[in-house]
């Protein structure tokens, strides 16, 4: 009875494709869309968090000023010195690695190139705290830290720009009016998720960048790592505690600085993704339902079509529940053919765009069993009310019409 | 007018009692049929005449179970139809009734043989079943070859055969013809009343017929004429059999 029904409602569609083909799609694009955005959703949100991750394990990062607020305001505060980096590195047992950095923006030359980059001063802990693999020569030596000397490292995008093809190490730059040998050059960690290049920079040890570069001992960010990802808010926390006290702060004065927790910033842009996938996932199954309606559309024309088929069924011994069933059936024949349609379709969509907006493409079987079951449930639901008027029709009445 | 003292006494198939069939409601209430009394017997073969609007359609519809006799009662093999709901009627059409219309009512773009297979669908009787006694039907009324032909492609006396071996594919206790011959010239009229006449006379099933012929009635054991939604007469015939 089942499969004579299936029999029926594929017979019935072939019989005429043009409007089958112009119902199914309604369908087609629902799923379709919903699927696509769902798994370049999916995707998108492990491409930041992987982003972000690739800024460095389990990193904090110390900022001067107040906190930029919805206005942007930050105020300027004290730098701060050697003595606070110390304090840090023996005070608090939560913190493997401190980096303190001082940067300003110069011009790299090599011979008649020139590049205006920024220049970063730090120590050795900054490779450590940031993931950041010297791919080319070597990092700085301790020794090298503290003795002043103009050596540097260069970011992928520096090098290239300066030396193109060549081999940069052993040969000199200038940054400014000093010369400085280039020692090694970093792995490419590619565009941050807000965009910037983080390849284009050249960095010094922080004694030589205060001596020659800045003329001033001030140190402007400080990137640590925690232990562990699990104790990032208690170092958090030990950290403001600390510098409250060594910044001589009052009681009741707000931070002139500020600790970025890269753990909070994950889960932000990460809250952030999904609601927009969400966003879109709901706009996309709008679609699915102006798919189910065109299906409602087109069955009460069949059932109106069918009337005298209906008639002589009835006539011959169909219960209404013979007739619902054979126009349910074929309402889910239609929407499930276009959910399966709708899912191939999505998917190879989601893995074109996906490789369009370089975001890694992440199938997801929960959403494409979810999509076409959701589609076959639209056949049911808007199927329903033209089969039931298709089951309450009147024998008599439907052999006679014309 | 009723000769029934000759006859053997049969047992009554169908019985109406008092019935009534009213369309509308308050003024624009009309009585289709006006308290008529039948009684039609197993292995009859009836006739129902009428000038159109006479309730000659109304009666064939509430005997096939199509419909509800607004007053009084109708019993089918003893079954009570007045208190049976759509679907229960619907299982009594089922397997009780087969049905031939005039305008043929087969189902267009399907073959002859799964016409003919549809009322088996609805009982629920296995595919290999199906085949076979839609076959042996087909066979019966002479199509054996023209299984595969849709409607369109069979004759209009074609499609009246699949109809018919539709209609006896179930093995019914009453077949239903509603004007039968009506969409047929004479010669395949008269083919498919012979057909009917044979299923009644070899299988003893029970035909009650609605036309407007005369030459088509004559075929019958019986003959009621309605007029205004009363019975006007009600002859039976001795003797008229098949040509």
């Amino acid at each position: 009875m089942l499969g004579s029904a299936f029999v029926i409602a594929l017979r019935q569609l072939r019989r005429n494709v043009l409007r089958s083909i112009l119902t199914v799609l309604g369908i087609v694009i629902g799923v379709a869309a919903v699927i696509a955005m769902v798994t370049l959703g999916s995707g998108a949100t492990l491409k930041v968090t992987s982003d972000i991750s690739s800024l460095g394990r389990n990193m904090l990062i110390i900022q001067r000023g107040t906190e930029p607020s919805g206005g942007g305001i930050s105020i300027t505060a004290p730098a701060f010195t050697d003595a606070d980096i110390r304090a840090l590195q023996t005070e608090i047992a939560t913190i493997s690695a401190v980096a303190p950095t001082s940067n300003q923006r110069s011009l790299a030359v090599n011979g008649n190139i020139n590049w205006a980059t920024s220049v970063i001063g730090t120590t050795n802990d900054y490779f450590v705290v940031r993931d950041w693999v010297v791919s080319e020569g070597r990092a700085f030596t301790s020794a090298e830290d503290k003795s002043g000397r103009m050596l540097c490292v260069l970011g992928a995008t520096t090098r290239k720009e300066l030396f193109g093809n060549q081999s940069p190490i052993g040969n000199s730059i200038r940054l400014g009016r000093q010369s400085c040998e280039v020692i090694g050059v970093l792995s490419s960690k590619g565009q941050s998720t807000f965009g910037s290049d983080q390849d284009d920079l050249v960095i010094v040890p922080l004694k030589a960048f205060h001596r020659r570069i800045a003329g001033k001992p001030d140190i402007d960010t400080i990137y640590l790592s925690a232990t562990s990802a699990a104790v990032t808010t208690e170092a958090k926390s030990a950290i403001i505690s600390l510098l409250r006290e060594r910044r001589r702060l009052p009681r009741a004065a707000e931070d002139d600085f500020f600790v970025r927790d890269l753990k909070e910033i994950t889960e932000v842009v990460e809250r952030t993704t999904g609601i927009m996938t969400a966003f879109l996932s709901a706009v996309a199954a709008v679609s699915l339902l102006v798919g189910g309606i065109g299906i409602m559309n087109i069955m009460l024309v069949s059932v109106t079509e069918r009337t005298r088929e209906i008639g002589i069924r009835l006539a011959i011994g169909a219960q209404g529940s013979d007739i619902l069933r054979q126009f349910l059936i074929e309402a889910v024949v239609v929407s499930s053919i276009g959910g399966v349609i709708g899912m191939a379709l999505g998917l190879l969509g989601a893995v074109g765009a996906a490789k369009a907006l370089n975001v890694p493409f992440v199938f997801e079987p929960g959403v494409v069993v979810l999509a076409f079951v959701f589609s076959s449930l639209v056949g049911i639901c808007f199927g329903y009310f033209p089969a039931r008027r298709a089951a309450k029709m009147d024998p008599i009445q439907a052999l006679r019409y014309e | 007018m009723t000769d029934r003292s000759t006859e053997p006494s049969p047992e009554p198939l169908i019985v109406l009692k008092n019935v009534s069939r009213i369309y509308g409601t308050g003024d624009a209430a009309v009585a289709a049929l006006d308290t008529i009394d039948l009684t039609i017997d197993k292995g009859d073969f009836v006739a129902v005449m009428g000038p159109s609007g006479s309730g000659k359609s109304t009666t064939m519809n509430i005997i096939g179970c199509l419909d509800k006799p607004t007053h009084g009662h109708y019993s089918l093999n003893g079954i009570d139809i007045g208190t049976l709901n759509n679907d229960e009627r619907a299982l009594l059409r089922r397997y009780a009734i087969g049905f031939i219309f005039q305008g043929f009512n087969l189902l267009a773009r399907t073959s002859a043989l799964e016409n003919v297979e549809l009322p088996l669908v609805y009982r629920r009787v296995s595919t290999e079943d199906r085949h076979a006694r839609a076959r042996a039907a087909l066979a019966e009324v002479g199509l054996a070859k023209r299984e595969r032909h849709t409607p369109a492609e069979l004759s209009g006396g074609e499609q009246q055969r699949v109809a018919i071996a539709r209609a006896i594919v179930t093995d019914p206790m009453l077949l239903v013809a509603d004007e039968p011959t009506g969409n047929l010239d004479t010669k395949r009229s008269e083919e498919i009343m012979n057909f009917l006449v044979r299923l009644n006379t070899e299988k003893g099933l029970t035909i009650v017929m609605v036309t407007h012929e005369p030459d088509m009635a004559a075929f019958a054991k019986r003959i009621i004429s309605f007029r205004d939604g009363h019975i006007e007469s009600d002859v039976r015939q001795r003797e008229v059999q098949a040509c």
